[in-house]
């Protein structure tokens, strides 16, 4: 946007018009994290007015998926929200699935959720460490680093690419885990509460910190439910929502674990639900590990929406063929021609796809309901009437994800 | 309050208006695009569907045996009992034009811009309803099925910065 | 400078090595951060690859006081003008990487919005390849740099004055597909056969 085109946008009209002056925020800035931009009416150093401007990273990735096939187009689903890569899938594949009628196997199930809280917990790590940095606590940021490096490691194990693990397919995942992998999630929640702790120790009851978080950004519970708001800011504000109860897709009906409030709906309180969450993770990873269910990961393959293995493409005629038949950009899936809306509770809030289906191997339109797009709307309305300065630490509470942002 | 008790007391108000289908766990009413405003308006305000949990649109050029180029769905939520409801809309060239439901939820207001700027659908009512993703000067509209994915050479549309200039 | 005048005609070898290995030694990034990639950028300032081994984790986000630009992600079509007008803010002597494929070549995002290699509008020293690059290949990308530094670099930025060291810079989209067409899916073979280097299939 020109900045004089923005200036009639944000600037009123009237005599006040001259002791307000317009600050230009990002694209390029430290604390946007990645690209976005707002363009801010002062007074002194009070917001009076914010006006997002975004699209800067906008990739057409719903583009792409009516040219991608079911399984290709999970790769780019990766690249929505880059901090919680397996979410996206989950999400992904749960419209497909819900889509193509595919009930999964149990131990499929389980190794999506574990996964799902994984992302949940790397999620959280991010943007408490990214929050904590931008408002000047460098420390934390790094404990958080060291641990998501470890859940970098427990992709790479299973997936092969440590950042964007297009783990899963239609039906099942792209391979099995091993028990290595089994110990590395052992050891990862045995020493992350350790961690955790740690950066609670520096944050929870840090001075500066509080002071910059406590009673800024408030979004009460009537907005949150106005706006559309969902996951950790939602509930930081008093809504009682979480999908993996109310809706409760792959296993979470087995799972013992809380739905973590808040009341404030401030910055803090949006801090504090996020590092609880990811003690309840933490046990839900460890429920799950413990029982996991043997048996294959991958639905019948007589049911023709899995890949065969490579033994029965190699020695048998039906394997072949089989693989052929998913391959070949003119056969594929036969979906039915409707269409579906599925969403899961990622670590933003619902994330949920409306696939439209043609009958053929391609969705004829994937529509994403991206939750930081939802969320970065609301940030006109925190903001206004606090200081510039608190215009990062409502940014950073917030999480928004620049690719899930502008798609 | 269950969908079909919500079917029954939108059949006494607004009588034979909308159609109804379902799939999978997926339940949908389509209401002509007249009508789209009070039907939500009536869910918001009798029926309990407090969020507007997500809004997007499709083209429906090239799909088998669709009626209406342009649809939207919204889907609703009631937060207390967490029940789902998709409500479908559809509208038309030359201008696509459907009310904003801006005044019932605030929450739509990015949602119906991206529509707008993907597909050009026009939403009247809506306070602010200018180009979200793309460039202001753009002026196609990406997500029609009759605009080609990897566009009209919009991308290289850029002056070339050298080495001895910069 | 009083050098500059006589950069013609003086060879200052001992003095540009000297330069050389200063500088290399001390990059300052500018990190331009655009999508996934940016996040690994993250994880090689943090503690475990820690990039301030190789003297490079100085990073600051104006471009004024940088020397070297890592451009981490896709750079979509609202963006460039923003990458542009950043490159011509950073003073001399300056460098760029291009980290990821996204940044390279535009990567999986062959689509209307995104910019296919920002080499076709500034100039780039290092491509790291990868979807993202792990963090080892963006710290090889940064001793390649210095490398490059140290053979290359004058006192006086007479390497800069020149168009490259390859003769001509990279061409147009060497065959651009027609706009309807769809993605080559494998298997698909009317249309995945082998491009000739003047267009014909």
């Amino acid at each position: 946007m020109p900045l004089e085109l923005a200036d009639a946008i944000a600037l009123p009209e009237g005599p006040e018009r001259e002791y307000l002056w317009t600050l230009n925020f990002g694209p390029q800035h430290p604390a946007t994290h990645t690209t976005l931009r707002l363009i801010l009416t002062l007074e002194g150093e009070t917001v009076v007015k914010a006006v997002p401007d975004i699209g800067y990273l906008h990739s057409g990735f719903e583009k792409l998926g009516e040219h991608l096939d079911y399984n290709q187009y999970v790769t780019i689903v990766d690249r929505k929200n880059y901090i919680s890569p397996v979410a996206n899938e989950i999400a992904w594949f749960a419209a497909v699935e819900k889509l193509m009628g595919i009930e999964l196997t149990p131990r499929c199930k389980y190794l999506r959720v574990i996964f799902n809280e994984l992302m949940r917990i790397h999620d959280h790590l991010l943007c408490c460490g990214a929050a904590a940095l931008d408002l000047g606590g460098f420390t934390a940021f790094l404990y958080a680093f060291n641990q998501k490096e470890k859940i970098y490691d427990i992709c790479e194990r299973a997936a092969g690419q440590r950042f964007h693990p297009s783990y899963l397919r239609v039906g099942g995942l792209l391979a099995d885990v091993d028990d290595t992998w089994i110990n590395m999630v052992r050891a990862f929640i045995r020493d992350f509460p350790k961690a955790w702790n740690d950066i609670v120790r520096l944050l929870n009851r840090n001075r500066i910190f509080i002071e910059r978080t406590k009673d800024i950004g408030v979004l009460s519970k009537e907005d949150a439910i106005n706006l559309s708001c969902t996951g950790p800011i939602a509930r930081a504000s008093g809504v009682v929502r979480d999908l993996r109860k109310d809706e409760p897709y792959l296993a979470y009906r087995d799972f013992d674990f809380k739905v973590v409030c808040a009341r404030e709906g401030d910055c803090y309180a949006r801090y504090l639900v996020r590092m609880e969450e990811m003690l309840e993770s933490c046990k839900i990873i460890h429920q799950a590990i413990e029982n996991l269910p043997s048996g294959p990961v991958n639905v019948d393959a007589n049911s023709k929406v899995t890949m065969p293995n490579q033994l029965s493409v190699y020695r048998s005629i039906e394997g072949l063929i089989h693989h052929f038949e998913l391959i070949m950009s003119n056969r594929q899936w036969h979906t039915p021609v409707d269409e579906v809306y599925a969403a899961i509770e990622s670590p933003n809030g619902e994330l949920g796809y409306y696939v439209i289906a043609d009958g053929s191997g391609v969705a004829y339109r994937t529509r994403t309901r991206p939750p930081s797009f939802i969320h970065f709307a609301i940030f006109p309305y925190l903001i206004v009437g606090h200081q510039v300065s608190d215009v990062v630490a409502v940014l950073g509470s917030l999480n928004i994800i620049a690719a899930e942002l502008d798609r | 309050m269950t969908h079909e008790e919500i079917l029954v007391k939108l059949r006494q108000k607004f009588g034979e208006v909308f159609t109804t289908s379902e799939f999978r766990d997926n339940r949908r009413i389509i209401v002509p695009a007249e009508h789209i405003y009070a039907v939500l308006e009536f869910l918001k305000e009798q029926c309990g569907f407090d969020m507007l949990a997500e809004l997007g649109g499709a083209d429906y050029l090239q799909y088998p045996n669709a009626q209406d180029r342009y649809g939207v769905w919204y889907v609703l939520v009631n937060t207390t009992t967490g029940i789902r409801l998709i409500v479908k809309t559809f509208a038309n060239d030359p201008e696509p034009t459907l009310p904003s439901v801006f005044p019932l939820w605030k929450g739509a207001d990015w949602m119906e811009r991206e529509v707008y700027d993907m597909y050009g659908v026009i939403f009247d009512g809506h306070p602010d309803l200018r180009r979200i993703l793309m460039p202001d000067e753009f002026t196609a509209f990406p997500l029609r099925k009759d605009y080609p994915m990897r566009g009209r050479g919009e991308r290289h549309n850029f002056p070339v910065i050298t080495r001895p200039e910069s | 400078m009083a050098l500059g005048g006589l950069s013609e005609s003086v060879l200052v070898t001992q003095l540009d090595k000297l330069a050389n290995w200063v500088r290399k030694n001390s990059l300052w990034p500018m990190p331009f951060a655009t999508a996934c990639c940016g996040i690994e950028l993250m994880a090689t300032g943090a503690s475990r690859h820690d990039i301030a081994r190789f003297g490079a984790e100085a990073m600051r986000f104006s471009p004024r006081q940088c020397d070297l630009m890592i451009v981490a992600g896709r750079v979509a079509m609202k963006m460039l003008p923003v990458l542009q007008r950043i490159w011509l803010q950073m003073p001399e002597p300056k460098w760029c990487i291009s980290m990821g494929a996204c940044a390279s070549s535009g990567g999986v995002f062959d689509t209307y919005a995104v910019v296919q290699g920002i080499d076709r509008f500034i100039p780039v020293d290092v491509y790291v390849p990868g979807c993202p690059p792990r963090p080892e290949q963006l710290l090889q990308a940064v001793i390649d740099l210095q490398a490059k530094i140290q053979r290359t670099g004058t006192i006086t930025g007479k390497e800069f004055q020149q168009q490259r060291l390859w003769p001509h810079p990279p061409k147009p989209l060497a065959v651009e597909l027609p706009p309807a067409e769809k993605i080559v899916a494998p298997g698909d073979f009317a249309s995945a056969t082998r491009l000739q280097p003047d267009g014909r299939p």
